[in-house]
């Protein structure tokens, strides 16, 4: 085995690091490797091009989701759609944005455990209506936030969403991750049941849901903390509500749910 | 039968409407440049499969450095203000929802229904794709529903997609280009290289050594390869069923389900993972692209230790 494994093509693996690491353009620097593990694995240049050209035809599929829903979210943007979520928001008095995440957490790892992870997705829920919404709430709360302080929310809203999707989406028993899974265990003679792999998926789900709904527990603590000063008028009287927030991550779920 | 090429050919088509916008746009700043890139975007929907890959190939190089020589930058957006907005907001109502619950709603009835619609012995949804067809139909639907409703046009919805694309950028074709460099990755051999480091300078006589090395062999290879996908098979070969199911016995369903959440670990800690973690920062307009991954990174790096426990505890029960 020694002598038979090509080492070199890890090349392209080193051009990936150094190119993130020195902030060359992500499209160049994907591109830079290909071509270079082809080389290192002593591909013609033709092979080269081709196997860069059927990989790209082969991954088609992945820009659908990102690009298809961007006509109609914007189009309902141009009349008001982010501004009406954060207006929706604003009715909800025990709205905090990490307790709206915790429950659109909860939600979307539910959900794409049964199967639907269509519910959830940066362009048609994140960015018209659940990060607003976690705008929106912060803004209820302690009036006029800075750019820093809306940027955070953003990051936090758009990472719920894949902690909820990717932990959730495993012990649907369908989903192809599991199917890869028991096809590749078979082929090594090792037969499993599709629904025991579902099954052991849960207490690392139950986990992702209790950690990351804790770190969301602690961004409220944290924005309480920071904004506190120039809330509005009631502002203070308000802190209550956060505190309760205390006794846990699910029971804050439970209020909104 | 509706096969996911539909799908191909309207994105191509809106891609092509979109970059003949910004050709033409004389306020673009670098109008040719990032229209003939969103043009060749098009043209790989449109007619991809039928050119010869080399010249696809040669496309896909084409965008890179037009893409890395910072030919695709937008032009200024052009919006309504923020008060008309605002007075829509207000004059629509909570009815501005449905539109965009449309999209997950057809999605999930089309999915759950997919296998009913059949028309005359044939499948009415290409099944094998059925969760994204379901998709882009539900896109469509919601698009009319949307039309209707705000008493726009379809010409001002796209006119609105040029907008997000332009804002967009390249990075909404990062993605695929990870997706491809995957695939020219395994081709040349890179994960076998992998595997072959991990198993011939660890020392996996300890259990609880091998088992983290392989939730972190899972993580990390994630990492580099931006999918859990990728790495699973090479992890798994290499050190799951030889070392923690053949030398120690562990119970493989375990070691699966537990192996790939350690790779989702991975996913949610690297550039690679475009469209989670850069796309969702140029959607949402954040001036630091790595600021998903860095609220990210706390919750993976606990799960992951965690998941080393679990695995090494649920495994041997």
């Amino acid at each position: 085995m020694q002598t038979t494994v090509n080492l070199w093509p890890l090349i392209g693996v080193a051009v990936i690091i150094a190119g993130f690491v020195l902030r060359f353009n992500p499209m160049l620097i994907v591109a830079v490797a290909a071509i270079v593990a082809g080389f290192a694995a002593h591909f013609p240049p033709d092979t080269i091009l081709a196997a860069i050209g059927s990989g790209f035809i082969k991954t088609r599929n992945i820009p659908l989701i990102i690009l298809l829903p961007l006509a109609v979210i914007g189009l309902l943007e141009r009349h008001g759609l982010r501004e009406r979520a954060q207006i929706w928001i604003s009715g909800i008095k025990a709205a905090t944005a990490g307790r709206l995440l915790i429950v659109y957490l909860l939600v979307r790892e539910l959900t794409a455990a049964v199967g639907l992870t269509g519910l959830g997705g940066h362009p048609q829920m994140v960015r018209p209506l659940i990060a607003p919404m976690a705008e929106g709430a912060a803004e209820n709360r302690f009036g006029k936030i800075s750019d820093a302080v809306r940027f955070r929310l953003r990051a936090y809203s758009a990472a719920t969403d894949n902690v909820g999707l990717f932990f959730g989406e495993d012990i649907f028993v369908a989903f192809g991750a599991i199917v890869l899974m028991v096809t590749f265990l078979k082929e090594a003679g090792i037969t499993v049941e599709p629904m025991h792999v579902a099954v052991w998926g849960i207490p690392t789900a139950i986990c992702a849901f209790l950690v990351h709904g804790f770190r969301l527990w602690l961004l409220d603590r944290k924005l309480e903390r920071e904004l506190r000063g120039n809330a509005p008028a009631g502002g203070t009287a308000q802190t209550t509500p956060a505190t309760r927030a205390a006794s846990g991550a699910s029971s804050a779920s439970g209020d909104n749910a | 039968m509706i096969t996911i090429n539909y799908l191909f050919w309207l994105l191509g088509i809106v891609l092509l409407v979109i970059g003949g916008m910004i050709v033409l746009d004389r306020e673009h700043p670098r109008r040719f440049t990032a229209g003939g890139f969103w043009i060749l975007y098009a043209l790989i929907f449109l007619i991809g499969d039928r050119l010869p890959p080399e010249v696809v190939g040669v496309l896909v190089i084409l965008m890179a450095l037009i893409a890395g020589f910072g030919g695709v930058t937008a032009a200024k957006p052009k919006v309504l203000s923020e008060a008309a907005r605002k007075l829509s907001a207000q004059r629509l109502g909570n009815k501005l929802f449905i539109p965009a619950l449309t999209i997950p709603v057809i999605t999930v009835v089309l999915t759950l229904s997919a296998s009913h619609l059949v028309f005359g012995g044939m499948p009415l949804l290409e099944l094998k794709n059925v969760t994204l067809i379901g998709f882009g139909i539900g896109c469509v639907i919601a698009l009319a529903v949307a039309c209707v409703m705000t008493r726009d046009t379809v010409g001002q919805s796209l006119k609105e997609a040029r907008r997000l694309v332009d804002a967009l950028s390249w990075a909404a074709v990062l993605p695929q280009m990870l997706g491809m460099l995957g695939l020219v990755f395994s081709d040349a051999g890179v994960g076998k290289a992998v595997a072959h480091l991990t198993i011939a300078y660890v020392n996996l006589d300890y259990r609880l050594v091998a088992v983290a090395v392989y939730c972190i062999g899972m993580a990390l290879f994630t990492m580099v390869m931006g999918n859990g996908f990728a790495a699973f098979p090479v992890m798994t070969g290499g050190v799951g069923v030889p070392i923690l199911v053949g030398v120690f016995h562990g119970n493989p369903a375990v070691m699966v389900a537990i192996g790939m959440f350690s790779g989702y670990c991975g996913t949610l800690m690297t550039p690679m993972a475009a469209n989670f973690n850069m796309v969702p920062a140029a959607l949402l307009e954040l001036p630091d692209k790595n600021a998903v991954i860095k609220v990210q990174v706390p919750t993976a790096l606990t799960l992951l230790v965690v998941n080393i426990f679990l695995l090494n505890f649920l495994m041997f029960l």
